[in-house]
């Protein structure tokens, strides 16, 4: 029997918990305990998913304490037999409506009094093969003033594919719903079903391929601490490294895609010139623009050296003093902050009810960053202050890619300038043994936010179960609420301004 | 505007001069070659994470190859990957590297659909889908159009709409919720039409080949004009590939 009196257990990012240790609430205390967690805004979901049990269902919940740096897990359970139903947390906390409806598509647990309770991605192995991704339930409003408007799954330009909904009055969008599950590949179920670490580290590189580095990273951590492996110093910062330019090249690119949106050819073109030196430059260090091979398990094939450290000084000055440039004349563009200012704005609260994360939730003011409050490769020891802006509009969107650009140059100019890059780095491991009937828990800030991987082990060390949790899960809501009360035409513009995710939702 | 013009000024030439002839330096992975030298074939083979590598004859197929390195990081004396970045071929035969070959990999001129040279030849626009896409290849064809590659200067460029296309290039293992939407797509597309697959996962479904997400059987209904190679492709690749089917090699 599940004890009420006991306590969630508090963990770390990177943390190893025997499976045992999680708590199990009965499902009423759960709900209250959880409600209580997220009731402060320093706490917000992690992860909320579930996993066949011998005896039916096993839900873990994982919310994170950005003042504590702390995890805490809690979970409950539901019997294979009797009426697969639980009481949704949704109406109470928005930010949970799309866990549920997660673990709703997969296993046909009925969340009642869930507002939009349907499928997320129509994943091969949903439990309700009669839903079909054609036949998606959009909200409707019945009235003959409005009309609706639908694009995709297959879109004007080389872009992934998702539908987008709008019910408009007019040039006015009342509301837009975004479905997706186009690009659904079936990639936690292949990371059971391959057996060895390097598939399953291609598979990682492979979630989302503008974050191949954030999200092997994700993966690469899990591993070790799954498996105790320790990794030595001067790795780690090689891959914060890794991860920091990520971040610089992609932010720089989605400047210029903003640019394109708003007529503003020069910009449009260079911004897009400059991280071809960036890219490149992750070329030069492991074979791959994007950093796919960059990152491995317990070491890598690419030691950063001190020669790849002269020429990354010289890549940065030289970008560094085009950007700024570039940079404060598109800041100061009028033409550009017409179209950018006060266009698209979501609050705190809003950001706050969804659960929002990365640069949707800093946008708007709301300070979360997995590299500050749950440090993990070399950011314990080389923190990076995250950035906050008040506004939360297309602006606010840009310049927070314009500062955090800036600040992530800093911040490897520090590591550059202070750390010798001659030790010698181990190489990656084969094959790990990972401890059985675990939890664990690994969490890296990726360009768009909060990556978040969990796995489960068997008692043989098995991987049984593995969560992936892109930041795009939480901030696809931002885009829809940034579009009310918008004319159409604003909807591009808003899209770019997040960049958000499709195979790294879609999974 | 004055600062608009020191702006060009600061960034310069960016652009490549000669598509055709660019260069990659290692480490970039292009084309493999395999020694003779002998090694255990089984434990070679066995390594790879898509079983790229065969026994019989030894070889490695690039349609599979995800271009991760390992085989030449644990055997660098069976095999190396030069940084020739010319791996885009019409017939996908080519695309596997043999024991002992050096051979560079080319588009079969004579395999090619005759209208493709003389009503493509000057103008090739393309309808891209994503169907299952990781977004690497995607970035990366994204990137052939950018300052740098400039791919329209050969008037090669993406369209919106597939009613304005001279065919459709695929990135992505090409998944089961995108399937129909793919031969929607490509329906659409006027003849004389080209099917191009871009990337390792739309050739083989690469990584994800064993998965039950998918629905390949599309590539059953269709000539494949072009197999791209890459995870993912660098835009030089791509960009070569494309200018191999659709111009006179004569007239280069």
């Amino acid at each position: 029997m599940p004890d009420n009196s006991i306590e969630p257990y508090i963990t770390k990012n990177n943390g190893t918990v025997r499976l045992d240790s999680i708590p199990v609430f009965n499902y009423p205390v759960f709900c209250e305990r959880v409600l209580e967690l997220l009731g402060k805004e320093e706490n917000h979901c992690v992860s909320y998913f579930a996993f066949p049990d011998q005896a039916g269902l096993w839900f873990i919940i994982a919310i994170a304490d950005d003042n504590s740096g702390e995890i805490a897990l809690l979970s409950h359970r539901m019997p294979a037999s009797g009426t697969q139903q639980l009481e949704s947390l949704t109406p109470r906390v928005t930010a949970l409506h799309i866990f549920e409806r997660e673990i709703y598509e997969n296993y046909a647990v009925v969340f009642s009094g869930h507002p939009w309770l349907k499928p997320v991605r129509y994943a091969h192995n949903r439990a309700d093969k009669h839903q079909v991704i054609n036949n998606f339930p959009f909200y409707q409003i019945d009235s003959h003033e409005l009309h609706e408007v639908g694009v995709g799954p297959v879109h004007a330009g080389i872009i992934e594919p998702g539908h987008f909904r709008f019910i408009c009055n007019g040039e006015n969008v009342l509301h837009l719903e975004i479905q997706l599950g186009w690009q659904h590949r079936g990639i936690e179920d292949l990371m059971l079903r391959k057996r060895s670490l390097l598939q399953r580290t291609i598979l990682s590189e492979s979630i989302a391929g503008d974050t191949a580095v954030g999200h092997s990273l994700a993966f690469a951590g899990l591993m070790e601490s799954l498996s105790g492996t320790s990794v030595s110093h001067q790795l780690q910062l090689e891959r914060a490294l890794a991860l920091e330019l990520e971040r610089i090249a992609i932010h720089v690119a989605d400047i210029g895609a903003l640019c394109t949106d708003v007529a503003f050819g020069l910009g449009a073109g260079i911004f897009g010139i400059l991280r071809t030196g960036i890219i490149n430059f992750t070329q030069s260090w492991c074979g791959n623009r994007l950093g796919k091979g960059m990152i491995r398990v317990g070491g890598t094939n690419f030691p950063f050296n001190n020669d790849l450290k002269e020429k990354l000084l010289e890549v940065l000055s030289s970008f560094e003093s085009q950007f700024v440039e570039l940079a404060h004349h598109t800041y100061k563009l009028p033409s550009v902050e017409n179209r950018f200012d006060d266009i698209g704005a979501v609050t705190k609260e809003q950001m706050l009810r969804i659960g929002a994360v990365g640069m949707t939730a800093r946008m708007a003011n709301l300070k979360r960053d997995v590299r500050w409050s749950h440090p993990f490769a070399a950011f314990g020891e080389y923190p990076i202050e995250p950035i906050v802006l008040p506004k939360g509009d297309v602006f606010s969107r840009f310049l927070l890619r314009r500062k955090e650009i800036k600040k992530s140059i800093g911040w490897i100019r520090n590591i550059l300038d202070t750390v010798d890059f001659g030790e010698p780095v181990n190489t990656p491991v084969a094959d790990l043994k990972l401890q059985p009937e675990s939890f664990a828990i690994s969490l890296t800030e990726g360009w768009r936010g909060e990556i978040s991987h969990c796995a489960v082990t068997d008692a043989d060390g098995n991987l049984r179960f593995y969560k992936i949790k892109d930041p795009s899960m939480h901030n696809w809501k931002a885009l829809e609420l940034s579009l009310r009360n918008l004319e159409i035409s604003d909807f591009p513009i808003n899209n770019k301004s997040y960049n958000l995710s499709y195979c790294g939702f879609d999974l | 505007m004055k600062n608009e013009l020191k702006i060009l000024l600061h960034n310069g030439k960016q652009y490549i001069p000669d598509l055709r002839t660019a260069a990659i330096r290692p480490p970039f992975r292009g084309r493999p070659v395999i020694t003779s030298e002998p090694v255990d074939i089984e434990a070679f083979a066995g390594i790879c994470p898509v079983n790229a590598i065969s026994t019989s004859p030894v070889s490695i197929d690039l349609g599979k190859c995800t271009f991760c390195g390992e085989c030449a990081f644990r055997f660098p004396g069976k095999i190396h990957f030069t940084s020739d970045h010319r791996l885009a071929t019409n017939v996908r035969e080519r695309l596997i590297v043999k024991e002992g070959e050096n051979i560079p990999i080319a588009v079969d001129q004579s395999a090619i659909d005759k209208r493709i040279k003389s009503v493509l030849g000057k103008s090739l626009k393309l309808r891209q889908v994503s169907a299952g896409g990781d977004n690497s290849a995607e970035f990366e064809l994204n990137a052939c159009g950018n300052a740098n590659f400039d791919m329209g200067r050969h008037g090669i460029e993406f369209v919106a709409s597939p009613r304005h296309a001279d065919g459709v290039v695929v990135t992505g293992p090409i998944s089961e919720n995108m399937a129909e939407a793919l031969e929607v797509t490509f329906k659409a597309v006027p003849e004389p039409k080209v099917f191009i697959l871009c990337g390792v996962d739309a050739i083989s479904g690469g990584i994800f080949a064993e998965s039950e997400a998918l629905n390949r059987k599309i590539l059953n209904k269709v000539r494949i004009d072009l197999y791209i190679p890459g995870n993912p492709p660098h835009p030089l690749t791509i960009i070569n590939g494309l200018l191999d089917l659709i111009s006179n090699p004569e007239a280069k």
